[in-house]
């Protein structure tokens, strides 16, 4: 569909950060409290209050750019854009405009084919959040709800770099990522802790000049971010393929009719005039803080899958995988420093069952009963054959549901692994003996039928037969 | 510089302001007057002058992250107009 067209994604990322407090007052910003109940006097812009700045808003915005590669400017100004809407109640959000915290950086992704590209990220500034309004049930009015008015934001712009809706998730998990990885924000989506704007364009590839943009608001999944930014694209290429324009507009994407409307022009206002805020001073930022900060930096995850490529030798893609979030990266580490097993084999087992059953119960990994030694422990008993990689899933699940340790679970259940070459040879014996058929058929060269005779021996031993030694034993017996 | 009447009623517009047709004139007027003084501004060069964001010369205070109020809702409340479950009732925004 695309051939003739280029298409040009940037994207503005609000990244709630994680302070206990506002950013400019000292009420809380706990989720989901009841309305109104962590909403002072600052935040409702009473007259004669005056907003004082979170010093861990700051310090938090400046991890962000030393991690992206930017610039932390030395002295840096808040802004007022001026706008009315009932959850704003000042009638301006403090902002930055011309001097923001974090000036510049850059963050490596995977286009569409696999490789390496460096999207530019212009700027990350702070600002207050607005509150919350809601427009069922209250008998044709709406109701406002200002707890979340004050709280920090980080929003960081991207420059138009992308080139497809993939490219856009792809930055936006990277971003996702490493906020997390920072512990400057909880990147909660459904909480509404991490969303993202996208201003999309497109043009023909011969044109120089870029095209009208719309900007695709409030989108808060990653599904939507590529299902809105494509359908998008295939709006705008139609207006302009039947002649038509594109307008410089916003538009909201309906994610139960999968399209983008235009926001109505009451909702929007785009002449903020912007002024230097007469009750904040510049923020003056000097080198020993940054350095201090940068010495508290985490390793992040570009480089720590670098590290798990060339320290355990995993498959790039799975070393991505587990790097995702710091936690999975923390547990696989833990598990393989325990393991006995190949790093290749717990990474699968991380990656696998492990990840799975928690997604399969919906557990973050610090609520999950099974623990990173317990896993370990398992895998400890594949590595010295007590049991076979198969029962090992069967002794996962029962631990996963808190029966015990992989001892004590291969113990009750006598899922011990027959390594004992007699007792194995006993039970194929008695298997050739009851299928004399099948044995036929093998011998005049049905070679197929082996995977048969494993199968019994198998379920004669319910699985606990050594594998490794029933086909080797097998093999023996029927030339 | 003077500013003309459609720019007083954008500007009216942005601001929220209920300013009737028969006074625009007056507030064209007056508005002017007001830019103009402020115009004579620009006949000083600040070439080379950093733009000023406070004329206070010295830096922010930071406060520590720290929550010290506490839920100050129900006085808060006694002046809000009209309040459902602890949320503010406004005329509806959207349709």
């Amino acid at each position: 569909m695309n051939s003739n067209w280029e298409i040009v994604i940037g994207l503005e990322i609000h990244a709630q950060l994680a302070t206990k407090s506002k950013i400019f007052s000292g009420a809380s910003t706990a989720y989901g409290g009841e309305p109104n109940t962590q909403a002072c006097l600052v935040d409702l812009g009473y007259p004669g209050t005056l907003p004082v700045l979170n010093q861990q808003a700051i310090e938090m915005a400046i991890r962000f750019g030393l991690a992206v590669d930017a610039e932390i400017s030395s002295r840096s100004v808040f802004a007022r854009k001026n706008y009315f809407y009932p959850d704003l109640p000042k009638g301006y959000q403090i902002s930055q405009l011309d001097l923001p915290i974090v000036v510049g950086g850059n963050m490596s992704i995977l286009d569409g084919d696999g490789n390496e590209k460096i999207i530019g990220i212009t700027r990350a500034h702070l600002e207050e959040d607005a509150g919350k309004s809601v427009h069922e049930g209250l008998d044709g009015l709406s109701g406002i709800d200002l707890n979340r008015a004050g709280t920090p934001l980080l929003e960081i712009v991207s420059e138009p770099e992308m080139s497809s809706a993939r490219e856009a998730v792809a930055y936006m998990r990277k971003i996702h990522s490493i906020v997390r990885y920072l512990e400057i924000s909880d990147g909660n989506m459904q909480e509404g802790s991490f969303r993202c704007d996208a201003n999309v364009s497109i043009k023909r590839f011969d044109q120089k000049e870029l095209g009208t943009r719309a900007e695709l608001k409030n989108l808060n999944s990653f599904k939507f971010i590529e299902k809105a930014i494509n359908h998008e694209v295939m709006r705008q290429i139609e207006i302009i393929e039947d002649g038509g324009e594109v307008k410089q507009e916003t538009r909201l994407y309906d994610s139960d009719l999968d399209e983008t409307r235009p926001m109505r022009s009451k909702e929007e206002a785009n002449d903020y005039r912007y002024f230097p805020d007469p009750d904040l001073l510049p923020v003056i930022i000097d080198e020993t803080y940054i350095a201090d900060i940068k010495k508290t930096l985490p390793e992040l995850p570009n480089a720590k899958q670098q590290r798990f490529i060339e320290t355990y030798n995993l498959k790039v893609s799975d070393a991505q995988i587990l790097t995702t979030t710091k936690q999975l990266a923390d547990f696989y580490e833990a598990v393989e420093k325990i393991a006995n097993t190949e790093s290749q084999i717990s990474a699968n087992w991380v990656i696998g069952d492990y990840t799975a059953a928690l997604n399969r119960d919906d557990l973050e990994i610090k609520d999950a009963k099974l623990s990173a030694a317990d896993l370990a422990g398992l895998l400890n008993k594949i590595a010295d054959q007590t049991i076979s990689g198969k029962i090992a899933k069967e002794v996962f699940e029962a631990m996963w549901d808190g029966e015990g340790s992989a001892e004590e679970i291969i113990e009750s259940k006598g899922l011990v692994q027959i390594t004992d070459d007699s007792e194995i040879e006993t039970i194929i014996d008695q298997v050739i003996e009851n299928n004399p058929s099948q044995l036929a058929e093998y011998l005049s060269g049905k070679d197929r039928l082996f995977g048969f005779f494993v199968g019994q021996v198998m379920k004669e031993t319910k699985g606990k037969a050594n594998p490794q030694k029933v086909n080797e034993i097998l093999k023996n017996k029927l030339t | 510089m003077s500013l003309n009447k459609e720019q007083i009623k954008y500007l009216a517009i942005l601001s929220r302001m209920d300013i009737q047709d028969s006074e625009i004139k007056d507030v064209v007027d007056k508005l002017s007057r007001i830019v103009e003084f402020v115009d004579q501004l620009q006949a000083v060069s600040t070439e080379g002058t950093e733009p000023m964001a406070h004329p206070l010369e010295q830096g922010q205070r930071l406060r520590i992250d720290k929550v010290t109020e506490d839920n100050q809702r129900e006085k808060i409340q006694l002046n809000a107009n009209e309040t459902n479950n602890g949320m503010y009732l406004v005329p509806k925004v959207i349709d």
